[in-house]
């Protein structure tokens, strides 16, 4: 079988990958131009750490973007000749390599990581917005309301934070659990937080408005219906997001492991604003405590709480390697990454390519989130 | 004190009871319970066969009947065959009592595991014992690292010394345990061959480099960049307190100044942190188990989740939640114990 040489392969996945490089090109030549007037994030990209979180992110970001028109080949499609090709081997029908070799069931390594980052940026950063929404709405008033409903939240909260997680997952996202309620009924109980927690916020803040807060909270129910009717029911009515039970079933389960954290910081910052002059003249007029929790606590918490995001979905892209690595939720097939080292590092011993691509590409994207946190959070301590 | 005590451990019993409520119930909703029937008849029987043998052992009793009786709250009722009246056990591995008796939790009866056909205890004993080496040797390898690189990059913030090391941790903390497994398995065992990618011959007592290193230092990475951080974290914020500017405008050297009047309070938080880390541990110890093919609790607890096996699943969630709750407590008091500043109420 033909081979490309060692420099052939990497200059061949420079080539496939142009789009992205142009892209990342021009974001970065933009954000140095204007950092300016970009504020935190302007900063951020003068520094080391930040430009490389910022390069790392967004490669992974238009990778995920671009995944139809950069992969060469389908990441499920097996082509029996490539079965354990060594990487650069040339696939004799298209004539294209193989540029990380194929697998044991003869898919194309470089196309299945490229169509792993597709399902990890959806999942990871959607399920820890839900956990932070979740996380928002009952750290607030536990922080800032105490006493009973403080001690309620707290004892939920530990109690799953006490969860060992392995296990959590083994029993909330097996495939027997799929005929019971159990995961419709959490997915309807989170999807409820985002929604609630904007119709409180646009409730309390535009009370002397009527006409803003009509086209507030209509637009909200929409929005809101429709992700309740597509992740919860799996039923868009516009056909355009298909959700799978299992993919909702590792969504909650996800949310579930990450929220709690996100809720004891927040009921922690909250604690600390509290006290500040503001919360108090806000007090002394006379506003509704979700105002104050809302529109007075909440921004002033928001730099801890992107730098905790950030960390956060990195967190998040862990756990769901993890439950990919135990095979738990997603099909076997599967092309994402924790998947990927799961079936390759079986036959570790005696083949090294399949396994390495999916834990470096694992890596990167974490490495990125961890490295444009730890940027932010040294900008954000510097003013 | 005591009354904190009191309360701290009164949360902890209240914490365990709902836990185990809610693995009892998610263990025994009907998709798993046919998992079970299936695993244990094993043969390809008909649903009326599976059905039959879940009520023949007692599990279509009432649930809160149930987990009272494994909680010890309520009498274990013995096994009857319903045709003849005499009693049988349900399974011989396990000595059933054949008059009703309080056996439960509480009583220190865990039950039988379905899947490995032994007491709980039996199989579960030597499981924590190996895990237990094995985390000792995490511990071991992990904290002496993580504290000396964080206090080193700490104590003078922003040079280059700390940048490079700064980016080391920030590296290994985005680097998960079933990654750096498979990277270092691929290392040391594939390309350089000086180590084995399996540890399933250090379950007994022959545990040596050869076969316990990369299990070992697997979790090691990923736990190490987090201490260290918080380590530079906390060393950062002594070296900038006034009584360090004190000691340095007196005219003590750096090295004096950083080992004799720095370093005991900068390793107050990370005491904490260290201590919150055995739970952390507890998860990457499955993954590095299961990975390594080691005989731990991690490898105990897959298996009894694997195949639903009731009474050993509820036993490792109470031994995790005991191990959560009980880092924690120690953490606290520590603290308080560490910090003249804080004290408890």
């Amino acid at each position: 079988m033909e081979s490309l040489s060692s420099a052939g392969i990497v200059w061949g996945v420079i080539r496939q990958l142009w789009p992205v490089w142009l892209s990342l090109a021009v974001v970065v030549g933009l954000s140095f131009r204007f950092r300016r007037n970009l504020g935190l994030y302007g900063q951020v990209v003068t520094t080391g750490p930040g430009v490389a979180g910022v390069l790392l992110l967004g490669f992974w970001l238009f990778t995920a973007l671009y995944a139809r028109w950069i992969s060469p080949f389908d990441p499920l499609g097996q082509i029996y000749e490539m079965q354990d090709a060594l990487p650069g081997a040339i696939e004799p029908h298209s004539g294209l390599p193989y540029f990380f070799g194929g697998d044991k069931l003869a898919r194309d390594v470089f196309s299945r990581v490229i169509a792993g980052s597709r399902i990890v940026l959806i999942i990871a950063p959607l399920a820890t917005a839900l956990a932070l929404a979740v996380g928002i709405a009952l750290g607030l008033p536990a922080g800032y309301i105490g006493k009973r409903v403080d001690a309620v939240l707290s004892f939920i909260a530990n109690l799953v934070l006490a969860f060992p997680i392995i296990l959590l997952f083994y029993l909330l996202v097996s495939p027997g659990i799929l005929e019971t309620p159990i995961p419709y009924v959490l997915a309807g109980l989170f999807f409820v937080f985002p929604i609630g927690l904007l119709f409180i916020l646009f409730w309390s803040g535009y009370k002397k408005q009527p006409v803003q807060l009509l086209i507030r909270l209509g637009l909200t129910t929409l929005v809101g219906g429709w992700l309740f009717a597509t992740f919860v029911f799996d039923r868009d009515p516009f056909g355009i997001i298909r959700v799978s039970p299992s993919t909702l079933n590792i969504f909650i389960a996800v949310a579930l492991a990450s929220g709690p954290g996100i809720f004891r910081i927040v009921r922690g910052l909250t604690l600390d604003i509290k006290s500040r002059e503001y919360v108090l003249a806000a007090q002394t007029r006379g506003e509704s405590p979700w105002y104050i929790m809302l529109w007075e606590i909440l921004p002033n918490a928001r730099g801890p709480l992107i730098v905790d995001s950030c960390l956060r979905i990195g967190y998040t892209t862990i756990l769901l390697g993890a439950l990919g690595y135990f095979g738990l939720g997603m099909p076997p097939e599967s092309p994402d990454w924790g998947t990927m080292i799961k079936e390759s590092s079986k036959f570790i011993r005696l083949f090294v390519h399949p396994a390495l691509p999916p834990a470096l590409a694992m890596m990167s994207f974490v490495l990125g989130l961890n490295l444009l946190a730890d940027a932010l959070r040294e900008q954000s301590l510097r003013d | 004190m005591a009354v904190f005590l009191l309360r701290r451990l009164g949360v902890m019993a209240l914490t365990m009871l709902c836990l185990t409520l809610i693995v009892f119930y998610l263990v025994n909703l009907e998709p798993n319970l046919r998992k079970l029937a299936i695993s244990q008849t094993e043969m390809h029987a008909s649903s009326e066969h599976l059905e039959s043998w879940l009520v023949k052992n007692g599990y279509r009793r009432p649930f809160i009947e149930r987990y009272a009786a494994w909680l010890g709250l309520w009498p274990k009722q013995p096994n009857v065959d319903p045709a003849t009246g005499a009693f049988t056990p349900r399974f011989n591995y396990c000595d059933e009592a054949s008059t009703p008796v309080f056996s439960g939790a509480l009583e220190g009866d865990l039950g039988c595991s379905t899947k490995f056909k032994v007491k709980v205890w039996v199989k579960l004993g030597p499981a924590l014992e190996a895990t237990g080496i094995l985390m000792f040797w995490v511990m071991l390898t992990m904290v002496p690292v993580a504290l000396v690189v964080g206090v080193v990059s700490g104590m003078r913030e922003g040079s280059k010394l700390d940048r490079v090391l700064s980016i080391v941790s920030i590296a290994t903390t985005s680097t998960p345990e079933y990654v750096s497994g498979v990277v270092l398995t691929i290392i040391f065992a594939t390309w350089l061959g000086w180590l084995n990618g399996s540890a399933a011959s250090a379950t007994g007592s022959h545990i040596s480099v050869y076969n316990f290193a990369l299990p070992v230092m697997t979790p090691a990475i990923y736990g190490m960049g987090y201490v260290a951080r918080m380590t530079r974290a906390s060393m950062i914020e002594v070296m900038n307190a006034q009584y360090i500017r004190t000691a340095r405008l007196k005219g003590l050297g750096f090295a004096a100044v950083v080992l004799k009047h720095a370093l005991r309070n900068a390793l107050i938080a990370p005491f904490t942190v260290i201590m919150l880390l055995f739970p952390w541990l507890l998860t990457g110890v499955v993954i590095v188990e299961v990975m390594f093919r080691y005989q731990g609790f991690g490898m105990a607890l897959v298996d009894a989740a694997g195949n639903n096996d009731i009474d050993l699943l509820l036993a490792c969630s109470l031994v995790s939640v005991v191990l959560v709750l009980a880092t924690q407590l120690i953490s606290d008091i520590g603290y308080a114990y560490l910090n003249p500043r804080i004290r408890v109420q």
